[in-house]
Parts: C-alpha cells; sequence; structure tokens
C-alpha cells in the first residue's frame, strides 16, 4: 500500500459511518424520481411482507386496493365522499396551522357542528320549510364551530395560554356534550337512530344519485376559496406574517390578537361547517364517532401540502385511497385488520419517508462528497 | 518554531453553498495567529471544523503532527483544543465551578474542593477576576467571557480558539483580554483569535491569516502589514477607507424623547430615565455595550415596547413644528396613520424587519400591504419596488421572489434599507445596521445614511464599532445599564472617552 492510500484511509477510519448533508433547489423532475422510488420501495417491501406472512399473490392484493377505489362507480363515489369529508377539515386547518395556531381541537369544532346541525333537525324538523331548516343548520354549526375555536384563541390572545392544550382539551368536552344530548335526544328508545328516518327533514337531497353531491361541491368551493384566500387577501397575508414571525408582525403594525382569534373563528367555523355536511350529507346521525378522527388526520393532510389546499386534495386521496383499500383486503382476503394495516402503513411511511430524501443526502463513510 | 496545529486542504459545504475551499494553514506554539476575514468568508465554520462542531468533507487536520479526526467537542478537548464562542455556551442558573465541570466524566467523585483550588491557581496566574461560586446570572459580559477561557483552561487546553471576543467588550476590556492572550502565548501555547477589526489584529498578534470568500487567501507577518494592506487582501481589490461626514445643514428638532423608562419580562428596568433630542439634517450615534437598553429605546420610538406611564416621546413634524404628537402608546400602524414616516431598520433583521420565507416583492408589502380599500392584497407596486431596490442597491438573488432567508446577510440588509428608505421618512432608525456586512457593503450602506442625512432626515445609528460611530456621527449618545451616560460631539471625542462613558454608570444607581 503506497503511503499516499494510508493516509486516506486513516482518514477514513476516523469519519462518522454516515452523515447528513441538507440540499436546497432539487429539480422538480428529481423529485418526482425519488417520490417514484419510494413507492416502488413500498411495493416491494409490502410484496415480500405479503408473501412471506400471508402466502398470498401481492400483484392479486394490490389489485384489490385498486378494485376497492376505483373498481366501481359506486365505489369511485365513496372513495370521493370520504375524500371530501377528509379534505374539508384540513382546508379549515390550513389557516390556523399556517399562522401556526396548533389547532388540535378540530375534531371538537366538527362534533360541535355536528351536534348543531343534528339539534335543528331534531328541533325544527317537523315545523320549518326545508329550505330554513338547512339555513338555520348552517348558521348554527358554523357559530358553534366557530366558537369552539374561539375560546382557546381567546384565552391565548388575552392570557397566554397554550393553544395545544387547550383545544385538544375542549375536543373531550365536545365529546362528553355530545355523547350526554345523543342520551337526551333518544328520549325512551333502545338507542339513537338514524334523525328524521321517515320526514328526511333536514336531510340533503339525492343528486345525482347521492345524498352527499352537495357535499362535494360544497368541498370544491372551500377548497377553492381557501386557495385565494391564503395567497391573494390581506388577511392570508396577515395569517402568513404571524406564522412566520409574532415580532415582525407587530413591527408590520398588525394586531396579532385580533388575527389569531379572527383566523381561529374561521377555521374552527369551517369545521363546524364540516360536521354538519357529516351529519345533513353523509351520516344523518350524530355520535361520537362522527368526526372518526378527521380533525387529527386532516392535520397531516395540512402540514403535508404545506397548506396548499389543492395539494391537500391530492394528499386526502392517498390517505384515503390507503384506508379504504385496506378495509378492503382484510375482508377479501380473510386478512386480520393490522396485516392490512402494515400494508397500508409501509407506503405511507416510504412516501413521507420520501420527503426526507428530498430535503437532505446522506454521506456514507468514504463516500463521495459532492452528490 | 513548532507547529501546534496544521491543516491541510480542508473543503466543507453546506447545500450548495461552499463555506471553506481547500483551505490550508498552520498555528505554531506560542504565537498568535488572527484569523481575519470578512463576514461570510468561512473563518467561523473553519473554527468550528478543528473544535469538533463540524466534519469537515475532505481534508485533513494535524496536531502536533499526527493526524486527527475530531468528531466531536469531546475530542477536541481530548487533543487539548478548546475554542471560546462568539455567544456564550454557560447555564445562568449554575456557578462558575458547575459550568467548568459541567460536561467532564472524570472517574469517581467530582470533589468540588479540589475543583475550586484548581479554578483559583488559573485565575491567579492570568489575573482573572471571577470567583468559583458567583453564579453566571450575576456576571458581566467580560466576566462571562473570562469564564468561557477558564472552562478551556481548566480542561488543560494548549491551542486555544477565540472567535470575534472582542465584539461584546468595551476598548478597556479589550486591552485586559489582549493582556492575556499574551500572556497565555508566553506559556506556550498556541491562541487563534478570529476577528475583523483590523486595528486589533495589527496589535495583538504574530501572524495574520486572510480568509476571503471561504479560500484561503495568505498568511503574513503582522509587523510587515497595515490596514490598508489587509483590507486590500480581506477584499480582494482597493478601497478607500474613509467615512464622510457633511456639516449638518439647518438642523431642525424632529423628536423629543423625555424621561423615557421600561422594564422587561423578567421585571429588571432595561430604560431608567432616559431623555434626549434628535434633529433631522444630524446622524445621532447611539454607542453602548450590547444590551444596554438600545433595542428597547428604539422599539419604544417605534411603538413596539411599552413604556412607564411617564414617559413622553414627541415628534415635530416637518412644516408643522408648532403641532407635536405625542407617540407613546400608540402602535406602528397608528403612528403611520398620522402621517408619521417613521423608518426603523431592526437589529433582528429576519425576526421583525422581513418575513424570512417571503420574497422580496412579498417583503415589500410588509408595511404598506394594508392600503386601499380591497380585500385583495395589490402586488404591482411592491413588484416595481423590488425590482428597483434590486438595481439600484444590487442585490444579489436569484429571483425576485426567491426567500430573503436564503440571500447572504448583506443582501438582506439591503433589501431592508432599501425598503425603508424608500418609504421617504423623515426619521430613520438602524440598529447594527452593518453588522454581518462586507466592507464594501458597509460603505454603500454609509453613504446611503449621509444622503438621507443630507435630505434632512433625522437618522439615529445604533452602532457597536466605535472607530464607525466616531467618524459618522455627529453627535453620539452612549447608554449604559439603560441610562444616558453621556451625549457627546462625534467630531471633538475620541474613541476612549466614549469607551469610558460605555461602563460609567448614571449616579441613580
Amino acid at each position: 500500500m503506497s503511503a499516499q492510500n494510508k493516509t486516506k484511509d486513516m482518514n477514513h477510519t476516523g469519519e462518522p459511518l454516515l452523515r447528513m448533508a441538507k440540499r436546497d433547489g432539487v429539480s422538480l423532475k428529481k423529485k418526482i424520481l425519488i417520490r417514484a422510488a419510494a413507492i416502488l420501495l413500498a411495493l416491494i417491501i409490502d410484496a415480500l411482507f405479503i408473501v412471506m406472512v400471508t402466502d398470498l399473490n401481492p400483484i392479486k392484493i394490490y389489485g384489490t386496493m385498486f378494485i376497492a377505489n376505483f373498481g366501481n362507480k359506486l365505489k369511485f363515489m365513496w372513495m370521493i365522499r370520504d375524500l371530501v369529508t377528509l379534505l374539508i377539515v384540513g382546508v379549515a386547518l390550513a389557516p390556523a396551522f399556517k399562522m401556526r395556531f396548533w389547532n388540535v381541537g378540530g375534531e371538537g369544532q366538527i362534533l360541535m357542528g355536528g351536534l348543531a346541525a343534528a339539534f335543528c333537525m331534531i328541533k325544527f324538523g317537523n315545523t320549518m320549510p326545508s329550505w330554513l331548516l338547512i339555513v338555520t343548520m348552517v348558521v348554527t354549526s358554523v357559530l358553534c364551530g366557530a366558537l369552539w375555536a374561539f375560546i382557546p384563541a381567546f384565552f391565548k390572545a388575552r392570557w397566554g395560554t397554550n393553544e395545544t392544550l387547550f383545544t385538544l382539551m375542549m375536543n373531550y368536552a365536545a365529546t362528553s356534550i355530545v355523547a350526554c344530548a345523543t342520551n337526551i335526544f333518544r328520549g325512551d328508545a333502545p338507542m339513537f337512530t338514524t334523525i328524521n328516518m321517515g320526514t328526511k327533514a333536514g336531510w340533503f337531497p339525492m343528486i345525482l344519485g347521492a345524498r352527499y353531491t352537495i357535499n362535494v361541491i360544497v368541498v370544491i368551493i372551500f377548497t377553492v376559496l381557501m386557495y385565494i384566500y391564503l395567497k391573494y387577501t390581506k388577511h392570508g397575508y396577515e395569517i402568513a406574517v404571524v406564522g412566520e414571525s409574532e415580532n415582525t408582525a407587530r413591527y408590520a403594525g398588525i394586531d396579532v390578537k385580533k388575527v389569531m382569534m379572527r383566523t381561529m373563528a374561521i377555521s374552527g367555523a369551517i369545521c363546524g361547517l364540516s360536521g354538519m355536511l357529516i351529519v345533513a350529507g353523509k351520516d344523518q346521525i350524530i355520535s361520537t364517532g362522527s368526526a372518526d378522527g378527521r380533525g387529527f388526520t386532516a392535520i397531516i393532510v395540512a402540514w403535508l401540502a404545506k397548506f396548499n389546499t389543492f395539494y391537500m386534495a391530492l394528499i386526502s386521496l392517498l390517505l384515503v385511497f390507503l384506508q379504504r383499500g385496506a378495509d378492503e383486503i382484510a375482508s377479501a382476503y380473510g386478512l386480520n385488520d393490522y396485516a392490512a394495516d402494515i400494508i397500508s402503513g409501509v407506503i405511507l411511511f416510504c412516501i413521507l419517508g420520501s420527503e426526507f430524501f428530498i430535503n437532505y443526502r446522506l454521506i456514507f463513510k468514504g463516500g463521495r462528497t459532492n452528490d | 518554531m513548532e507547529k501546534a496545529l496544521e491543516i491541510r486542504n480542508i473543503t466543507k459545504r453546506f447545500g450548495e453553498v461552499v463555506a471553506n475551499h481547500d483551505v490550508s494553514m498552520d498555528v505554531r506554539r506560542g504565537e498568535i495567529l488572527s484569523v481575519l476575514g470578512e463576514n461570510g468568508s468561512g473563518k467561523t465554520t473553519l473554527m468550528n471544523m478543528i473544535a469538533g462542531i463540524y466534519y469537515p468533507d475532505s481534508g485533513q487536520i494535524f496536531v502536533n503532527g499526527q493526524e486527527v479526526s475530531i468528531r466531536s467537542p469531546g475530542d477536541a478537548y481530548a487533543l487539548g483544543i478548546g475554542m471560546i464562542h462568539q455567544h456564550f455556551k454557560l447555564v445562568d442558573v449554575f456557578t462558575a465551578a458547575e459550568n467548568i465541570v459541567l460536561g467532564l466524566h472524570d472517574k469517581g467523585r467530582q470533589d468540588m474542593k479540589t475543583v475550586t483550588a484548581k479554578i483559583r491557581e488559573i485565575c491567579d496566574r492570568y489575573g482573572f477576576d471571577i470567583t468559583p461560586e458567583q453564579k453566571v446570572y450575576d456576571m458581566t459580559v467580560s466576566q462571562k467571557q473570562t469564564l468561557e477561557i477558564v472552562k478551556v483552561l481548566y480542561r488543560g487546553a494548549d491551542i486555544l480558539i477565540l472567535d470575534e471576543p472582542t465584539a461584546v467588550l468595551t476598548p478597556q476590556e479589550t486591552e485586559k483580554l489582549f493582556g492575556v492572550m499574551r500572556e497565555m502565548k508566553r506559556d506556550g501555547k498556541a491562541v487563534v483569535i478570529i476577528t475583523h477589526k483590523l486595528h486589533e489584529v495589527l496589535s495583538v498578534s504574530d501572524r495574520v491569516a486572510i480568509l476571503r470568500k471561504g479560500e484561503y487567501v495568505d498568511t503574513v507577518e503582522t509587523k510587515d502589514a497595515t490596514e490598508l494592506s489587509l483590507t486590500e487582501m480581506m477584499v480582494g481589490k482597493k478601497v478607500e477607507l474613509n467615512i464622510d461626514r457633511p456639516l449638518p445643514n439647518n438642523p431642525v428638532k424632529r423628536l423629543e424623547v423625555s424621561h423615557v423608562s421600561c422594564v422587561n419580562k423578567e421585571g429588571v428596568k432595561v430604560l431608567d430615565d432616559v431623555s434626549f433630542d434628535v434633529y433631522g439634517g444630524e446622524i445621532l450615534g447611539i454607542a453602548g455595550i450590547s444590551g444596554s437598553g438600545q433595542k428597547e429605546l428604539l422599539e419604544a420610538i417605534a411603538g413596539l415596547q411599552l413604556v412607564s406611564p411617564d414617559s413622553k416621546i414627541t415628534y415635530f413634524q416637518p412644516d408643522k413644528e408648532d403641532e407635536p404628537e405625542a407617540l407613546v402608546g400608540k402602535n406602528p400602524r397608528k403612528i403611520k396613520e398620522l402621517g408619521i414616516s417613521l423608518s426603523f431598520v431592526p437589529e433582528d433583521r429576519l425576526g421583525m424587519g422581513l418575513v424570512g420565507s417571503m420574497g422580496m416583492t412579498d417583503n415589500m408589502m410588509l408595511k404598506s400591504y394594508e392600503s386601499g380599500r380591497s380585500i385583495f392584497t395589490e402586488r404591482k407596486a411592491p413588484k416595481k419596488l423590488a425590482e428597483d431596490i434590486m438595481t439600484e442597491l444590487g442585490v444579489v438573488t436569484p429571483g425576485i421572489n426567491t426567500p430573503v432567508r436564503r440571500l447572504s446577510g448583506g443582501n438582506v440588509q439591503k433589501v431592508l434599507v432599501g425598503r425603508e428608505i424608500a418609504a421617504s421618512p423623515t426619521v430613520l432608525m438602524t440598529a447594527y445596521a452593518v453588522r454581518g456586512l462586507d466592507i464594501g457593503t458597509s460603505y454603500t450602506i454609509y453613504h446611503l445614511l449621509n444622503e438621507q442625512k443630507e435630505k434632512g432626515v433625522a437618522v439615529i445609528y445604533v452602532g457597536e464599532d466605535l472607530d464607525v460611530l466616531v467618524e459618522l456621527c455627529d453627535r453620539i449618545l452612549v447608554l449604559c445599564g439603560g441610562q444616558v451616560s453621556g451625549i457627546v460631539d462625534g467630531r471633538s471625542t475620541t474613541k476612549e472617552e466614549v469607551g469610558l462613558l460605555m461602563t460609567k454608570r448614571g449616579d441613580k444607581q
């Protein structure tokens, strides 16, 4: 070994095994390539898992997942229904999180909105004309959702309380209120059943063969409106500045407290509206499980999309696709739920993990350093 | 002389930025080596690699002739390398002794008595004025720095690296530090000082290593160097080192600050009965050790700082001097709605003056976005302004919408100063306007300030470099511990006089 080689080797023995280096300005082509590689990797890992653990044909499993979402018109429509239900919550949370206000209370805000809608359906179902009933439901659900979000925002603005804990606790309060209310609503009946089963008062009308068509339309409108609101309005600009730095906001003469309370009220209002959509357009019933964890899942949706509502639609699609696919393979092949969840979990993990490789590159011991 | 430390062909990249490219140099025992370079020239990165904070992408480091691999500050200590960072790394609620032993993994029970004895011994040897039992929060900035030095000496360092140690010191404290450094040199230690102040380089070091834009330029003997020759090597071209100071033209009182006091979150009085006047057409310098109330004072004028009820800040609008406006209790928007054009370049550029994640256009909108009745923002005028500033001040950016966070410090400052001047202010306040800027850009900024002064703007310049303050300002107000310890004439004062005032508390203590 020559002397030069020797020093080189010595150098490498001392070098750390693995280092990370930040990279910026990754080209679009490379980003797409990295993500495609992630999906491919996920499919391979899953295939290994499927073959080794279940002894099934992985291609068939993937086919079933696809069919679960795109197999026929009905399945496709259900997927769209689940997609918009998740997306609207993401749209609602986007302004709050863009302002770096950790609104983990989406769940409670949805429930309060849904409860308000259900209450109107039960109380006024027989007395109000249907258009007035729907309007009342919208107004009360929006107000209830907004109030549920405004309270923590007010306390934070006024006394500097921690919004994460506060909004989280508001979820438990909302869940308990809904549990209590459903008990009152059912009266002497053994269980709380679909509201206004006979009169269908307060139910959205059937359009194109589905009650949730209105939900889809409303969500599309809000997705576009929120995009414009965040990107082109003065309010949106204020939200961006407050989110980046409260000091800069004060320097610019922005009333941080006002923006905080206003934005949270908007966030909660849309959450409340989504609760109303769930009750009137989807379930026709309220229960403690009506929000079904969407208030939390939507946080992932909002963050991954960096608050761009159109990207949010894509991410909602991915999450709903995986969820429905997992449910389908579990029932079709008699798989344990956990096995199905592992399969969809691996895909999600790889896709999220690929973001790391878009932002950083790894340098192995003795590896070349210039990419 | 024996080489204590040698580095060969060191390269370090951060993403696309090359912080050090193929740098080689050496430090000898028993010498003081200055590492000179403008901000962003890679001085600190290079030293951080020697101290184990970063790991080089390529290249070699030799200590006492042996090739070594320094992967952590612990490795560096084991090799006898100690670094005193620009930002102190001390635990406030611990005593000096506790901070010194923090992170040491000696076997067996930690015996504080022997520790204290050893610390005393070091302090006596170099004449340090700290006691091992003193808590860090009770220390002055200079004492904290001394503690950092004791910390590395305690660990047996014989190669010491000091990163811009004089930035936080008064001229008198600096002299004392230099004395200590010379003492260490006599002990046979290798001392490296990172700085960009030329006169310090000339007075303390034996040799000077110069870096420019991440590359090594040369090492020269200090006795053969002059301020001008060093500057040229540092900047890479000939530069003029004179700052203009036109005589104030018919100064008019623009701002009257009287009896302003305020307390910070911890209840400490950070401004104590501050009174002074500011005139249009002059540059008022504000000097003081960092943290003497400069930030709070400017923020109080800008309407960002809560002040005590008997504080008064009065503004006199040009041509309406008989209708003074009281500024206390008004926020920046209310001040603007009164038609007062107050521009403010805060110390924390990306944390207060600009939004780091936004591009130049969106940052131009920061102070004007709410004009007009539409609910939508207007982007045409800001875009035009951003383009103008880009061409006029020579802002280097990949694009007008590139997040300003990705620009270099100098360019960020140009964006901020450009926007504030474009608002045609009557009062222009700048906090450390040239901090982190290269010499060329600094002179551009001095020139812009002088231009504003000649237009009749009242300019307030909070600075840290006393040489610049006494060359640029018409009057200099000196703050010490939140009190005004003196207001001196910029033309007749000296650096030493200002330095003394910086440590002289007022009589009401």
